[in-house]
């Protein structure tokens, strides 16, 4: 089989594109190679929509930490300390094991152009269930992350927004927000970057794989049971690994330096990737 | 730097001089997976147990052989093997043309089990479009993914029965004498359904390629154990009094 | 009284069932996880120092290799290191112990799929008893735990040298301490105070990678969990349906509170390492 044909065939197999029956003997670098590339689809998939959903609630939550209502404080710190003081890998297995307890029932949702039929046997799927636990861990940590920003927020910014007169909404949109945000950059740079990684974990506990469509580490899983050789699939895991993280590291590093533009070139925050080993 | 020297210099030491008295008497290790009832399983004195386990044993005794019990997940059961972390496999797997190329197998200890299906009582199943769960790395897997059911894979044999149960499967594909006592067991809840099917030869112990002495050693004892008929009182003691003409 | 558990009910059934051997395991297994902690933090922090002051050695090879393992880990998640490194670590040992001892064998290592090496080159011997197999199998993932998280402590240690203070080093120098007293007397013991928060992620993070040892076939907390919980048929003793969910709870229980005692722990250290120093 050339490498075009092993391409054609298995770069969309994980979305169920192309090839249905996995290669069984023979298998070539190329297959290795299309396979889990096409795993690592669900590993960006997790990765980008989970940190778009959860980077809001996380601001919520870390704004409901700061509060001092006990009805906003207390509920966000135990929210933070259960997701962050417990290992993803059981969060999804408990996740899983409680989604199927979900009655299955199956709804339709009219949109007016589109009519959406809707299952509650969804939860139990990796693109939602697995979505969801990432959402809430990630927001978990970001929360945190932010938290800790939020607090060094100069005071002088904020008495100088006072001065001139905004109102509260004004003052956390304008200055308390966008500092945040500036100084937990770094530490959320991270935060993408582990979270990355952490979505290997999605079908190794709890949730199945259907029709053979899984991740980048489901894929490279599976071809070394079946060359019997771990020293191809995994490196090529690695590679894509790698790859994915440069580019986290690109895009979240360009945003770094918008954040900072109107800061004055001894004050920027680097991207220093060194201290904040914050997870 | 020095805690860093010691420490690596203690590990050289342990690791490539320890152990270099060499050992007496033939030891094996037998990998099994430890998960699969009545094959084999750990027992609640946390010892490895079940049919498998008492055949194994016998067959050790009468190849004059030491032997250890190891536990491994399923799906990394072959290259641990092949890596050398154990010398047999013996753990309810089937002898199939695809694992045939990459280990040996010795001859059969338990004949050919057709696999069945087992669903909820009363479900209607689709054996051709439905949703079949099955353990990964196993036969019924690769049979399910080549028809055209929708398959859904679980790491461990617990998981598939569970599926069944909680209704996100329709029914799983398994060997029958595990599934056996499972169904027995549910009181009527789950039922055995439809065709069985026969996939992959007998169950036979796996070695490596380049293994041929301890293959033949085992193969020897299995026969001896089929000749005196032990083999089939072992089988009809494990597998509710089944029927073997060994 | 656990003689015959067929006949126990109610509070004495759940007394013998808790105490039975396998349970006894799953206690002991807690253990497993704390003396990996106990093991594998010291060899962190070594490695961390080492891969610190790698990264900033006037050598520039010593440099690169600093730079380069500390890159490394980061791009890829710790679980494919997990899958790959006590695979290859092992071989490689038995590789190198089998050329030491068995010059005399001309068979090649690599026979078709299978790796053999002569019997007295085995790690541990194949007579060699069980809890000798155990040991190796904890050493070879206390390796590859330090691998990884030696890197990520390099990375804080790396940016807690920098953050010391310039003043202080030039005052060594104004003294007339050599580099070396310059770097043992005032810059490393200076450091500790920098790097405490990223350690106290790093130790944060460690705790939470610590199911995922199972992975590496040692019989953990996880692994005893998953088989107790697990449906049991009539043929066992104390038969029982899919118990897994009140297993892994329990789980999240015992990491819940393994990060709680934590925090505290580091909030102590942290008003230590602060005392006397003005901030």
């Amino acid at each position: 089989m050339s490498c075009a044909e092993a391409f054609s065939n298995y770069a969309f197999r994980s979305l169920g594109y192309g090839e249905r029956i996995l290669p069984k003997a023979d298998i070539t670098l190329c297959e290795q190679i299309a396979l889990i590339g096409s795993g690592m689809i669900w590993n960006v998939y997790f990765t980008v929509l989970a940190l778009i959903a959860g980077f809001s609630f996380a601001t919520l939550i870390a704004l409901g930490k700061a509060s001092s209502n006990p009805l906003a404080s207390i509920p966000a710190k135990t929210f933070i300390f259960v997701f962050r003081g417990s290992p993803l890998f059981i969060q999804f297995f408990l996740f899983y094991e409680a989604f199927v307890l979900i009655p299955k029932v199956a709804g339709d949702i009219d949109l007016g152009f589109v009519q959406l039929t809707v299952e509650t046997r969804w939860f139990t799927r990796a693109w939602l269930g697995a979505l969801i636990v990432m959402f809430l861990n990630t927001s978990a940590y970001s929360a945190e992350i932010f938290y800790g920003a939020l607090r060094n927020v100069p005071k002088g910014d904020l008495e100088a927004a006072d001065a001139i007169g905004m109102n509260a909404s004004q003052k956390f949109r304008r200055v308390t927000w966008p500092t945040m945000l500036r100084l937990a950059w770094p530490s959320y740079t991270n935060e993408a970057i582990f979270m990355g990684h952490a979505t290997t974990l999605v079908f190794l506990s709890g949730f199945p794989a259907w029709r053979q469509a899984g991740d980048a580490l489901y894929y490279a899983q599976y071809l070394a049971e079946k060359t019997f050789n771990p020293f191809v699939a995994y490196p090529i895991v690695a590679a894509f690994f790698i790859v994915f993280t440069l580019i986290i590291i690109g895009g979240f590093g360009a945003m770094n330096k918008r954040l900072n533009r109107h800061m004055a070139p001894e004050a920027r925050g680097k991207l220093k990737l060194s201290l904040n080993v914050i997870r | 730097m020095t805690n860093m020297k010691s420490f690596l210099g203690a590990l050289a030491l342990g690791v490539f001089a320890a152990g270099a008295v060499s050992a007496a008497g033939h030891s094996v290790r037998m990998g099994t997976e430890g998960a699969y009832p009545p094959y084999n399983f750990i027992n609640d004195a946390g010892q490895v147990d079940g049919f498998e386990r008492e055949v194994g044993d016998e067959l050790c005794k009468r190849a004059a052989l030491e032997c250890t019990w190891v536990t491994n997940e399923w799906d990394s059961i072959i290259p641990n093997l092949v890596s050398g972390n154990y010398d047999t496999i013996i753990a309810g797997m089937s002898i199939t043309d695809e694992r045939d190329k990459v280990i040996d197998f010795t001859q059969e200890y338990y004949p050919p089990d057709p696999s069945a299906y087992v669903a909820l009582a009363g479900a209607d199943v689709d054996f051709n479009g439905g949703v079949i769960a099955a353990q990964a790395s196993t036969i019924q897997a690769s049979y399910i993914a080549e028809s055209g059911a929708m398959l859904v894979e679980f790491t461990s044999p617990d998981d598939t029965i569970a599926a069944v149960k909680n209704g996100e499967a329709d029914a799983v594909l398994a060997d029958r004498g595990f599934l056996a006592d499972i169904v027995k067991d549910s009181g009527g809840e789950l039922v055995f359904t439809g065709p069985d099917v026969a996939i992959g030869g007998g169950v036979g112990i796996g070695v490596r390629e380049s293994d041929g002495e301890l293959k033949g050693k085992l193969d020897a004892a299995i026969s001896s154990m089929k000749a005196d008929g032990t083999l089939n009182a072992l089988i009809a003691k494990w597998f509710d009094g089944k029927v073997t003409n060994y | 009284m656990c003689a015959d558990p067929s006949t126990l009910e109610g509070l004495n059934w759940w007394l013998c069932y808790l105490t039975t051997v396998k349970h006894m395991n799953l206690y002991t297994s807690v253990f497993t996880v704390l003396l990996l902690l106990a093991i594998v933090t010291p060899c962190i922090l070594a490695l961390g120092f080492g891969g610190a002051v790698a990264k900033r050695s006037a050598l520039m090879p010593v440099r690169w290799v600093g730079m380069g393992y500390t890159s490394m880990v980061r791009g890829v998640p710790d679980i494919v290191f997990f899958m790959f490194v006590p695979i290859a670590l092992d071989q490689v040992f038995e590789m190198i112990r089998h050329k030491v001892l068995c010059s005399d064998v001309t068979d090649p290592i690599w026979q078709g799929n299978d790796f053999v090496v002569c019997d007295i080159a085995k790690l541990p011997l194949n007579a060699a008893p069980q809890w000798q197999h155990d040991a190796y199998g904890f050493i070879l993932a206390v390796i590859a735990f330090a691998i990884v998280f030696g890197a990520f402590a390099a990375n804080v240690i790396d940016g807690a040298l920098k953050a010391v203070p310039k003043g202080q080093l030039e005052a060594g120098e104004a003294v007339g301490m050599t580099k070396r007293q310059i770097f043992t007397r005032i810059h490393a013991p200076q450091m500790w105070r920098y790097a405490l928060p990223g350690l106290s992620n790093l130790w944060m993070i460690l705790l939470k990678a610590t199911p995922l040892l199972f992975l590496l076939g040692i019989e953990d907390v996880v692994y005893w969990a998953r088989e107790l919980g697990g449906a049991k048929t009539s043929r066992f003793a104390y038969p029982h349906t899919d118990w897994r969910l009140g297993y892994f709870l329990a789980l999240l229980v015992f990491y819940l509170f393994l990060t709680w005692i934590s925090e505290k722990v580091f909030d102590r250290l942290k008003l230590r390492f602060g005392a006397g120093v003005a901030i």
